[in-house]
């Protein structure tokens, strides 16, 4: 029973890196005022630069580097679309969602010829889990073991590095200069203004880091969790970040108990498949998938509290004419 | 500091000297010259909007250590100048001198290294953020910030000292009114080290209380050889505090005098460029029967706070009733509740010939208007106007059911256009256009729409809150005389007005109200001071168990 529970807890903190990743990456776009509702388009171009670039140099690393490019690009199209031109957010956003959808599929079957997807990733083009020290010895030790075993040792860097990231975020954003002004940006542009920052430069550099992060996450489906990209491999788990983000009210420690909370729905919705819960019959495998869009419903109906987003989300930024 | 006496010196020689200042393009350095250094010169300044000549050839002088006021009417790009001064816009053509140097502001950033600091009219602070954050923020020393805002603590416990000027520093924006907001305002300039500090109609949302302080502080600012730059289009403000005005119009700067030796009248007219009657012209009233009364009316507010207490008055026809007080003691509220917006605890309104039980009444805003009620909110951007909305569409909000202007499920279009056309000749409305958003229109423009909507549907009893609020000279007079007729056509006028002038030059007999009660009833002559008195509570001529303490 505790083995079953580690082992699901084990693929919790799987499922959840990289709705983490994309969560984190969303906090820095929106906290910016810069509404993106593209974080699923930009994971899945990223999962396909990775997948790609990982199959044809060998190297995971690489890999990552592109999966980081064609976000970053991604979100500076977002950027030049919302920043530099005052365009409508969510329409920048939905764009790029299909415009990541589409091309992928197109590129992957022009040069793979596989359906869309990549080839498997030969030897090195993959982030392997790392064993920890000592983690094979100490298996067998009651409760500690598994927990060290299995929870901790064990994992891809990249979820070592989400769940890093997720420190450094707060860091960055309430101990540094760029988080002070990344805030204020994202709830009065015109009191960042008239300091004299550039307001556009200041959300660029937030649309950049973002595009990094959801560059990890990408990677993170297809060449460290997955072994090649595969058509629309992300499976709407951007639109879940979102979600999670609006459900953590925009904060990084929060945004990591959420992302654990639905990767948690994940993790149990797998491993209910096809089983009997006395009493109920068999749960189908949809109602744990759409558990985390009703929690957040349910949040945003007031039930849990307000979450109230950046005051200056998704209103592009203009000087007054007076 | 012994600036002031050298202020009272020489007078318009800015000119010539700052030419030869310019010429030896070095910074004049330390000696006896540096007061007479201008702190700030604008020659030939230009500046278009499109087919929109905002400033036409501005030259302008400012003394060190002086406060210097700009005053002009709205849209007589008072605004747009300082934002050029303060790199928020550029000017086309024409030299700005700073210090005695020719310099080129690029940017907010540039404005702020040369000692210039503005507080804007729409405050530039992030809400959810601590005053400290909000002093930093673009002045944080380094890339960590634990530097940053521990010798902002420091320095604001000095200008703390220096300016007495006190604000917690951990309170958070949004927990502070907006007096104290103002102050973090100016806080944040002189902790850039500001030397020219531009206030751009700073005491448009403070009470009288909070103004006041406001202007020791600016006094205090002064006497410490800082530059003041005061743009308002009050001219009370101007004669209490400023040493020099300079007077825009359309535009262009049309004078600069010297305060002591102008007048409100002068400046008035100056401004408008035609004589503007200060003091409204009317006949003494012939009031009849009583329109409107208002019995025990008891209000209390979603904290459960009694905002009105027992308030009792009437409102006769072809008189007009002011209600005075400073903001907050309740008279919002009984504009509200009389208007149908807001519910009442207990008691009684008798109108258009009905007895209306207001404790327990569910009349809304709109059965009031058909009891022959208007109302002119006190807010005209929060409740009178939707401003994305055309003018002809705000021009029947409220009476859009109206069925003057309907064709069975349908807007009668055309109507209403040609009733917005009329409005807009009647009430000289500019620019005459209606199918323009009233985001467009001027504040003073914006008020005739609202005005112009209530009092044309010929209601017996008007309610007006603050119907100059951020108007324009030309536009108050207007609307004062607008009012006036309208009472003269046998209307009972209820007026709410924080401005004391308007409430004694208008009303016919005006009630005071302090902490939710109308604490006394004056004639049409009343004193300013008496008045005063009555609003800070205090009352003289009935103390009679006041007289006993």
């Amino acid at each position: 029973m505790f083995e079953d529970f580690i082992l699901i807890l084990d693929s919790t903190v799987r499922l959840s890196t990289p709705l983490l990743l994309a969560c984190l990456a969303g906090l820095y776009s929106e906290r910016s005022g810069v509404v993106d509702i593209g974080l699923e388009g930009k994971m899945l171009g990223a999962a396909f630069g990775a997948g790609a670039v990982a199959y044809i140099t060998a190297n995971a690393w690489l890999g990552l580097m592109a999966g980081i490019a064609v976000s970053v690009s991604l979100g500076l199209l977002h950027g030049f679309a919302s920043i530099s031109n005052r365009g409508n957010q969510i329409v920048s956003g939905v764009a790029i969602n299909f415009l990541a959808a589409g091309l992928t599929a197109l590129l992957g079957q022009t040069w793979f010829r596989q359906g869309g997807r990549t080839p498997a990733l030969p030897e090195g083009g993959r982030f392997t889990d790392i064993a920890w020290p000592f983690a094979e010895q100490i298996r067998d030790v009651p409760v500690i073991g598994p927990i060290y075993t299995e929870l901790l040792s064990s994992h891809n860097i990249l979820v070592y590095a989400a769940f890093l990231a997720v420190p450094l975020t707060w860091w960055v954003l309430f101990r540094t200069r760029f988080g002070l002004r990344l805030r204020a940006v994202g709830e009065n542009p015109a009191a960042v203004d008239t300091a004299g920052i550039s307001v556009t430069w200041l959300r660029y550099r937030a649309v950049i880091a973002c595009g990094i992060l959801c560059g990890f996450a990408g990677a993170y489906l297809s060449i460290a969790q997955g072994a090649g990209f595969g058509v629309n491999m992300t499976a709407g788990k951007g639109f879940i970040a979102l979600a999670a983000l609006i459900f953590a009210k925009w904060r990084p420690a929060s945004a990591m108990l959420t992302c654990l909370l639905f990767g948690f729905l994940d993790a149990v919705a797998i491993r209910m498949q096809g089983q009997e819960v006395p009493g109920i019959g068999e749960i189908p495998v949809q109602f744990f998938q759409a558990l985390p869009y009703i929690l957040t419903v349910i949040l945003l109906a007031g039930f849990i509290g307000k979450a109230i987003p950046p005051k200056a989300a998704g209103i592009p930024y203009l000087k007054e004419r007076s | 500091m012994s600036l002031p006496k050298a202020r009272a010196r020489s007078e318009e020689t800015g000119q010539p000297q700052g030419a030869t200042d310019n010429d030896k393009e070095q910074p004049s350095g330390l000696g006896e010259g540096m007061s007479d250094t201008p702190a700030i010169e604008l020659r030939k300044i230009n500046k278009s909007f499109g087919p929109v000549h905002a400033n036409r050839d501005i030259d302008l002088v400012v003394k060190k250590g002086s406060i210097h006021g700009i005053i002009g009417e709205n849209g007589a790009g008072k605004s747009t100048l300082m934002s050029i001064l303060y790199g928020f816009y550029h000017a086309d053509n024409g030299d700005i001198v700073v210090d005695g140097k020719k310099v080129v502001i690029p940017d907010s950033k540039a404005a702020i290294a040369m000692g210039i600091g503005m507080v804007h009219q729409h405050f530039m602070l992030v809400d959810n953020f601590s005053v400290l954050e909000n002093v930093v923020l673009g002045a944080e020393d380094s890339q960590l910030l634990a530097g940053g805002l521990n010798r902002a603590r420091a320095e604001l416990k000095r200008l703390e000292d220096e300016y007495e000027l006190r604000v917690d520093p951990d309170a958070l924006i949004e927990d502070l009114p907006v007096g104290l907001q103002q102050r973090v305002e100016i806080l944040k300039a002189l902790y850039r080290s500001a030397e020219i500090l531009i206030l751009d109609e700073p005491t448009g949302v403070l009470t009288p209380a909070e103004a006041d302080h406001l202007f020791k502080i600016l006094e205090v600012l002064r006497n410490e050889g800082k530059t003041v730059l005061l743009i308002t289009h009050k001219l009370r403000e101007i004669m209490a505090i400023t040493d020099t005005v300079s007077v825009m119009r359309r535009g262009e700067m049309v004078a600069t005098v010297e305060t002591k030796d102008t007048s409100m009248e002068k400046l008035a007219e100056l401004m408008v460029g035609r004589s503007v009657l200060l003091r409204v012209d009317k006949k003494p009233a012939e009031p009849e029967a009583p329109v409107m009364e208002v019995s025990n009316l008891t209000v209390t507010d979603s904290r459960g706070v009694q905002v009105v207490k027992d308030v009792s008055f009437s409102v006769r026809a072809g008189e007009i009733v002011g209600i005075a007080g400073v903001s907050g003691n309740g008279q919002s509220e009984l504009l509200e509740t009389l208007s149908g917006i807001r519910r009442a605890t207990s008691g009684t309104l008798k109108i258009h010939g009905e007895t209306i039980d207001l404790g327990t009444s569910t009349l809304n805003a709109a059965d009031m208007r058909e009891k022959s009620m208007a109302h002119v909110p006190e807010d005209r951007h929060r409740m009178g106007l939707i401003n994305s909305f055309t003018e002809y569409e705000n021009s029947i909000l409220g009476y859009h059911r109206d069925p003057a202007y309907s064709k069975g499920l349908l807007m009668d279009l055309a109507a209403i256009k040609k009733n917005a056309v009329a409005e807009i000749e009647r009430y000289d409305i500019r620019p005459p256009n209606p199918m323009l958003k009233t985001a467009n229109f001027s504040g003073g423009n914006q008020q005739k729409i609202v005005l112009a909507r209530e009092i044309e549907r010929d209601p017996e009893v008007l309610l007006v809150g603050q119907p100059t609020r951020g108007v324009d000279i030309g536009a108050i007079e207007f609307i004062h005389r607008r009012l006036v007729e309208m009472r003269d056509a046998g209307k009972g006028i209820l007026l709410v007005s924080v401005e004391l002038d308007e409430i004694r030059a208008l009303s016919d007999r005006v009630l005071v109200m302090f902490d939710g009660r109308i604490v006394g009833e004056r004639g049409a002559n009343a004193e300013e001071g008496d008045l005063g008195l009555l609003m800070a509570g205090v009352d003289n001529n009935n103390s009679v168990e006041g007289g006993v303490q």
